[in-house]
């Protein structure tokens, strides 16, 4: 099983040092509009929340590809563009269902996280691990158990309540 | 390259607009940021200008390395001459400001004149456009930026602004960006307003070529590795800038009932594990947030629990603000802490000055030196926390006799009020000092007394000071890059060493400025922390720029140089009390009263602070009477100020 790119919202700072290393990884350059990963934020209640490709089962700008330039590479779990392939049409960006497929009007190209062939920058530089990498069926026992625990919890407030009466 | 981002020029009365490359030869000389700043100032101001005026410059800036792969490259730099000291202003914030500046095509902007009505200016990739603000006008920090991006219809603007109090003219107004970055001191905010100029917004996708990406960015990981590995910005982050105030107050080095006491008793209600517990989101790991690509994450997110201002949400309380509105005043309470830091952070008003004005304005009224006549019937004795917020409120909005008196800052208010007030000021240049308490620790004394912005802890604090730190690591630290044999003293109530110390802090703090880095990723309160040596490193390979260690200390130097040039044009003397290198009578005057056993009874013996400065000078090339000697003009390359270079 692939890993995949695991965003937890609830500990991103918004620092947007994802979107630096992403573009300068990527392209040698400093500018958010060349990153794959792109954190959303509504300043106003605190809110920042990190986007990136889903690498979807049933990906959306794969099915709608006209020149079918872009595939699945099952072993880095991921979704690619063929650039030789690719003519530009940016089908692909219209039907992505997050904003991840991006379109970069200094080169003229589409372009979409490629989780740094399986070693994702983001999560690297990532000191609070709001972009984690890992197993993608792995992702929900975190989760599963962070849920228990306010099972418990409110088990135990329950029965404190009940004590009190 | 981010050495190919310009400079612009905009004159708000006739709505010329300039723009210009910056040279090499003027990098390699000043950097960026605070330091070329320095350099612009002293250029296109005249000597004696009215800070109120139109011919009063405005520089807004980012760093050398602002928006590169360097760590924490955020920092947004302001500078004026200031309507509160008449001397150098000089602010510098955190947030997403200046590299969105960047990326819009600029590093430096010069803004001179005054506009007809309230506008705004737009940097949008490297075109700048000035427009209406008039719709904007009267607006809080937050809302001005929310209605700019309105009016652009673009959600990724990023505005630097002055609240109503820079509109208001209060001399201590911010400029700010975010929820809570503020360019505090000084009263940048207030030449903002003086020039009907309500926010600078930025907005840009041109590219910034790093020069060598893969160095820079590995150098980068080790950087942010180092920095998060120190205990200090491990703290921070998980509890903010506020996890000071336990320390400092138990030593007791804050102050409290203005300049009374140097500790204030029963502080735990603004603790930060405390603010955890009653405000509805803060602190922790998963409620911290963070500037521009920093991972030191320092500021708090909270919701005001309670009261009239429930639910509002901000960020911090920073130290400073448990200082100003807990200590000082004597109310050490969460609640007046966590208002007290909302009112200035929607205002737009320094937190620091605003809490110290408040504290000395209630030592006045315990005194009798001000009655129930002056404050308008309002009750402002000690420990009375609705006074306290009911007073940002009045120099905000300068209702009131005196709340229009304080807004016009401490000296000017002393001479109103007279009969001995200005004894009570705790001041240098007409600066107020932040909260904490010099009396015990003369290097810190001495930074206050002669930083060249007024009484202020982030131009040249040895914060390291109070950390006791064994001699070889002293060494260590202060003889590089430049060498230095002289006596060290790891105890911090002592006098030898200090000025070379503060030297040593002065010149670092500048070449964070000038790079664009934040404090907290040097040697400030992090003794391990990178400093010269690493941003030779950082330098290179993202800009390409070759320069050595001892290049940078030798530019920080120039760049401090022109600030105490633009501070002696404008009338600093050395032992002048309102505009010169010299503390109020109280630190010699009067001991220590509370805190730990080696600080009680403490005070600043004058005779050896007086040689602590001779030495400093000594340090930076001036003469006894701190004019710069003409051989260090000569080996800094200032000898024909005003140059004119850019």
């Amino acid at each position: 099983m692939a890993k995949a790119l695991h965003i937890d919202y609830h500990k991103c700072t918004g620092c947007r040092l994802c979107e630096l290393v992403c573009a300068v990884s990527h392209d040698g350059i400093s500018n958010p509009i060349r990153s794959r990963i792109r954190v959303m934020k509504w300043e106003a209640e605190g809110l920042y929340i990190p986007m990136s490709c889903q690498q979807c089962e049933d990906a959306p700008c794969m099915n709608v590809c006209p020149v079918k330039a872009i595939s699945r590479d099952e072993s880095l779990g991921r979704i690619s563009v063929d650039y030789d392939a690719c003519i530009g049409c940016r089908s692909c960006v219209g039907v992505c269902p997050f904003g991840a497929m991006n379109f970069n009007a200094i080169d003229k190209q589409v372009f979409k996280c490629d989780l740094c062939d399986g070693d994702p920058q983001c999560v690297r530089f990532c000191e609070v691990k709001a972009v984690d990498f890992i197993e993608a069926d792995e992702i929900c026992t975190s989760k599963r158990r962070t849920a228990a625990e306010r099972v418990s919890a409110a088990g135990k407030e329950a029965a404190a309540l009940e004590a009190q009466l | 390259m981010p050495l190919n981002r310009k400079i612009a020029y905009i004159d708000l009365t006739t709505g010329d607009i300039q723009t210009k490359p910056i040279p090499l030869e003027v990098r390699k000389k000043f950097l960026g940021g605070r330091g070329l700043d320095a350099y612009l100032l002293y250029n296109h101001t005249k000597k004696g200008c009215d800070p109120l005026g139109p011919e009063n410059a405005l520089m807004i800036s980012g760093g050398i390395l602002t928006a590169t792969c360097a760590s924490a490259t955020a920092r947004t730099h302001v500078m004026a001459k200031s309507p509160l000291t008449g001397l150098l202003g000089s602010a510098n914030m955190g947030g997403f400001f200046a590299p969105e500046l960047a990326w819009a095509g600029f590093h430096h902007l010069v803004i001179k004149g005054k506009a007809k009505h309230p506008v705004y200016i737009y940097v949008h990739n490297g075109e700048i456009e000035i427009r209406d603000a008039r719709e904007i006008w009267g607006n809080t920090v937050p809302d001005t930026q929310w209605a700019i991006r309105e009016d652009l219809g673009d959600q990724e603007v990023k505005s630097c602004v002055c609240g109503p109090a820079g509109e208001n003219l209060v001399r201590f107004a911010n400029v700010m960006t975010g929820i809570k970055n503020s360019g505090g001191r000084t009263g940048m905010g207030c030449v903002m307003g003086s020039k009907n100029l309500k926010a600078v917004a930025a907005r840009g996708t041109m590219d910034i070529k790093i020069a060598r990406p893969a160095e820079a960015l590995e150098y980068n990981k080790r950087f942010i590795d180092q920095i998060v590995s120190a205990k200090v910005n491990q703290t921070q982050g998980a509890l903010g800038t506020a996890f000071i105030w336990g320390a400092t107050n138990s030593w007791g080095g804050v102050r409290c009932r203005n300049f009374q006491y140097n500790q204030c008793e029963y502080a735990d209600d603004i603790e930060p594990e405390r603010i955890d517990e009653i405000a509805e989101e803060t602190m922790g790991p998963y409620h911290m947030t963070g500037c521009y690509g920093c991972q030191v994450h320092c500021r708090a997110q909270y919701k005001i629990p309670e009261g009239p201002y429930a639910g509002k949400y901000d960020e911090g309380p920073e130290y400073t603000s448990q200082g100003a509105f807990g200590g000082e005043t004597d109310t050490p309470r969460a609640l007046t802490v966590l208002v007290g830091n909302h009112l200035v952070d929607q205002f737009g008003m320094d937190n620091l000055e605003t809490g110290s004005l408040i504290s000395w304005a209630m030592e006045l009224y315990e005194k009798g030196i001000i009655t129930s006549k002056q404050t308008d019937g309002l009750d402002l004795r000690w420990g009375n926390d609705d006074a306290v917020i009911e007073m940002i409120e009045r120099i905000c909005y300068r209702k009131g006799w005196l709340g229009d008196t304080l807004a016009d800052g401490g000296i000017p208010a002393s001479k109103k009020i007279g009969k001995k007030s200005f004894d009570y000021l705790i001041q240098v240049k007409g600066m107020s000092n932040l909260h904490s308490d010099e009396r015990a620790t003369p290097g810190l004394a001495l930074n206050i007394a002669t930083a060249s912005r007024g009484s202020d802890h982030l131009r040249s604090r040895p914060a390291i000071d109070l950390y006791h730190l064994p001699q070889d690591v002293l060494r260590k630290i202060y003889s590089n890059p430049v060498a230095y044999d002289g006596p060290l003293s790891s105890e911090h109530t002592e006098y030898i060493g200090k000025p070379w110390q503060v030297f040593w802090h002065e010149n670092c703090y500048m070449g964070v400025d000038s790079l664009g880095i934040c404090k907290y990723h040097t040697t400030f309160l992090g003794a391990t922390l990178p400093n010269f040596e690493d941003w030779s490193k950082v330098l290179y390979y993202n800009t390409g720029l070759e320069m050595t260690p001892e290049e940078i200390w030798q530019v920080a130097r120039r760049n401090n140089m022109l600030e105490r040039l633009f501070n002696l044009r404008e009338g600093l003397i050395r032992d002048d009390l309102e505009k010169g290198d010299m503390l109020n009578h109280r630190y010699f005057d009067e001991p220590c009263r509370r805190g730990a056993i080696d600080v009680v009874g403490r005070l600043i013996d004058k005779e050896k602070f007086i040689k602590m400065i001779d030495e400093l000078y000594e340090h930076k090339g001036l003469d006894p009477d701190g004019v710069p000697k003409p051989e260090t003009l000569k080996e800094l390359g200032l000898q024909k100020e005003p140059s004119h270079l850019l």
